[in-house]
């Protein structure tokens, strides 16, 4: 008896896939956000699967706050050219130097709010009509009404309460001048879905994901790694741990944690135990209970 | 499955064991359902210490005097401000059985809309019912709209069973009220009953020390083990053609791969196929998977097919099989469930959205409106609006291929769309 079934991964990778290709379908101008973390990193391997063999039909886009772990920016390079992808990078150093930012001051200060500019105007410049994002529904409460189809106004903002319904696999893409699109396949991934994927497709990811020592910080209940981009406040102790980090973000906000996880295996082990969801090391969602609602309203991924 | 079939099959045995089950949940505003999901989390220990203890201070801020497990699915701020759910919110949790997906519609006035959306996706449907007030005519349109999406499970979950004493007899009672009423819902195919109390965890996950007199599952019990495998169509081919892989390389210089997900039936290297709506036929000569070529591929794969002939395919097209192919017209029949805040226009013209292909629909005739919270048709009344059902003639605008909702969810429905404004303005399942 031949049982036509797929496993959860299989189902969840065959999703993806679709929605990759209704969007170079449905839109004039897409292009995928990436950041070097491991979400972006599977949703161009999807991507790389949607339209093999040919060239991924649209750029990668890396939003780059210039407060990276150098280690990403080696390995997001790599990638880029082992794929036989196109990258572009907008610098948020350069919507500050313009004026269209300010940088924020103090010790806490960080570039992660500045993003959503810089990612706006590159939209903008780019004509792009619909931006790819690695964003998950299980990742943060307000996600979890995310469409996969995330239609934006022409100030780019996100409206919880006019969003289109999304049945069965249709999706509608239509839209005025000046709108765009934020698409989200991985929308119904978890980060154990993220890991397994990572580990049945043999994905390189950077090491930062890895066990390593490194000087660290406690800062708000966050591992901070010391860095260039951060100040250390008296009565902060820097010391030296065995950590690892579950997401990579911007280094002044990215947390780490303690972990001897030193290869996939035992990550996904380290996550099938975790009891702190992995936002839970981001201060940026720490600093209110609707944080990163508030931010998606006006137009942060 | 055999061994070595697909090449995307997981190496890893123990993940390939574990599949997915999509279900919804239904109920009207107070029945409990945000504290079933979230005792559903907790108990199943899929709930975070970050989540729970920014629960734990919002339960303290509010005045609860325990946690409030409902606090866990109230997303946003507008509606923790106002205690009410707004749109459709999708969970996830896992056992080593199952991986769950929840999707998590609201209670108040736009429920038809959220249900259907929720629903369409869905195995399953739990529609929660309050002990104390029984089959009420909430319960008759989620098990309506049930029916209408055919989901092809129901559990029927009488919830606050610790405020009824934990009676057998108020139980058997809503049973027998609710088997009765839906004899007259024919897809109701498979319907499961479970006394629960998802305040204090009565089976939920933890067997109810308070029922004896109950010898059935627990609810996450059932979800784990209810049979899905037929959920899918592997009878009749179709493959809605979504993009065409052309590489333009010294290396891949005529390849032409047609990319989609199959909607229906298996195919396989050496199928004769037909093409719609050219008519053209042909072989198949390959299926791809990035990672390598399949033996065949089935309902919901997504692959690329490339043909033994050169025949010019593009978006919207369908490879079927000539021995089962597709209705094929102009003049659809379709159940429709209406989203948009302006009523339909009898004689407006709409885009139609059906599978990759989108043509443009004029509804000819509203036949008749249902009323569901009685299942009656209202024959006599022409308006049709936001959260009504009932049943449309349209005429499009060049040919559709489909199949009756019945027998395929993918190539049997539809969405309406608002030109003026791009909204998604209704759902339709053609008969």
């Amino acid at each position: 008896m031949h049982s036509y079934r797929l496993s959860h991964i299989q189902q969840l990778e065959s999703e993806a896939i679709f929605i990759l290709r209704e969007t170079a379908a449905q839109f004039d101008k897409p292009v995928l956000l990436f950041s070097g973390g491991k979400d972006s990193i599977v949703m161009a391997h999807l991507a790389y699967k949607a339209f093999h063999p040919a060239r991924l039909p649209f750029p990668l886009l890396h939003v780059d706050t210039g407060h990276n772990f150098p280690e990403t920016i080696q390995f997001r390079d790599e990638f880029v050219e082992r794929i036989g992808a196109r990258l572009e990078v907008a610098l948020v150093q350069d919507s500050i130097n313009s004026g269209r930012v300010t940088e924020e001051k103090g010790a806490d200060a960080s570039r992660n709010a500045l993003q959503t500019v810089t990612l706006l105007d590159a939209l903008e410049a780019g004509n792009y009509d619909a931006a790819l994002g690695g964003g998950r529904r299980d990742e943060e409460k307000a996600r979890a009404k995310e469409r996969f189809f995330s239609h934006r106004d022409e100030f780019g903002q996100w409206n919880p309460k006019n969003q289109r319904p999304e049945l069965w696999n249709i999706f509608n893409g239509r839209k005025h001048h000046g709108e765009h699109f934020r698409v989200f396949p991985l929308s119904n991934w978890t980060e154990m879905d993220v890991w397994e994927y990572i580990r049945h497709e043999g994905i390189e990811i950077p090491g930062l994901y890895f066990s390593h020592e490194r000087e660290v910080f406690e800062r708000a209940g966050s591992l901070l790694a010391v860095t260039d981009f951060i100040t250390v406040r008296d009565g902060e102790r820097v010391e030296k741990k065995r950590v690892r980090f579950r997401t990579i973000g911007d280094a002044t906000c990215t947390g780490a944690v303690e972990s001897s996880a030193a290869d996939l295996d035992h990550i996904i082990a380290e996550v099938a135990a975790a009891r702190q969801t992995e936002r839970g090391t981001r201060a940026d969602d720490k600093r209110s209970e609707t944080a990163m609602e508030d931010r998606k309203k006006e137009g942060y991924f | 499955m055999p061994d070595n079939e697909l090449s995307t099959l997981p190496e890893n045995g123990e993940l390939s064991a574990v599949d997915l089950l999509r279900f919804t949940t239904a109920g009207s505003v107070d029945d409990g359902k945000s504290t079933l999901i979230g005792r559903l989390l907790y108990d199943s220990k899929n709930i975070f210490e970050d989540q729970l203890e920014a629960i734990e201070t919002s339960s303290k801020s509010r005045g609860d005097d325990n946690v409030n497990l409902a606090l866990l699915t109230d997303g946003l701020k507008a509606e923790r401000e106002q205690g009410i759910t707004i749109d459709v919110a999708y969970r996830y949790f896992a056992t080593p059985k199952r991986k769950f997906i929840i999707a998590d519609t609201p209670g108040h006035i736009q429920y038809t809309r959220n249900m259907v959306t929720g629903a369409s996706t869905a195995n399953l449907a739990i529609i929660l019912v309050d002990a104390r007030k029984g089959v009420i005519e909430q319960t008759c349109r989620h098990s309506f709209i049930a029916n209408l999406l055919r989901i092809q499970h129901v559990v029927v979950a009488v919830n606050k069973m610790d405020l009824v004493d934990y009676s057998e007899e108020v139980y058997e009672r809503i049973v027998a009220r609710f088997q009765e009423f839906s004899s007259r819902l024919n897809n109701l195919v498979d319907v499961s009953f479970l006394p629960i109390s998802a305040l204090h965890g009565d089976n939920v996950v933890e067997k109810s020390a308070n029922m004896d007199w109950y010898a059935g599952p627990t609810l996450l019990y059932h979800l784990e083990s209810v049979y899905i495998g037929t959920d899918h169509n592997h009878v009749q081919a179709r493959f809605p053609v979504q993009w065409v892989i052309r590489p333009h390389s010294d290396e891949y210089h005529d390849f032409r791969g047609y990319a989609g997900r199959v909607a229906g039936g298996v195919f396989k290297p050496g199928d004769e196929v037909q093409v719609q709506p050219s008519g053209f036929s042909s072989r198949i000569k390959a299926i791809h998977a990035a990672d390598g070529q399949l033996n065949e591929a089935f309902a919901p794969q997504s692959c690329s097919i490339l043909l033994e002939d050169e025949i010019d395919i593009s978006r919207g097209d369908m490879i079927v099989k000539p021995n089962n192919p597709p209705e094929q017209g102009q003049d659809i029949g379709a159940m429709v469930c209406w989203f948009g805040d302006q009523k339909m226009r009898v004689g407006g013209k709409y885009a139609l959205r059906h599978t990759t292909k989108e043509v443009k629909a004029i509804v000819r005739e509203l036949s008749y409106k249902i009323n569901i919270n009685t299942l009656h048709k209202i024959e006599d009344d022409q308006e049709f609006g936001l959260n009504e059902i009932g049943c449309v003639q349209l005429r499009t605008s060049s040919p559709l291929y489909y199949d009756s909702y019945k027998d395929n969810r993918i190539t049997g429905s539809f969405v309406l769309i608002d030109e003026q404004t791009n909204e998604t303005v209704a759902a339709g399942m053609i008969i």
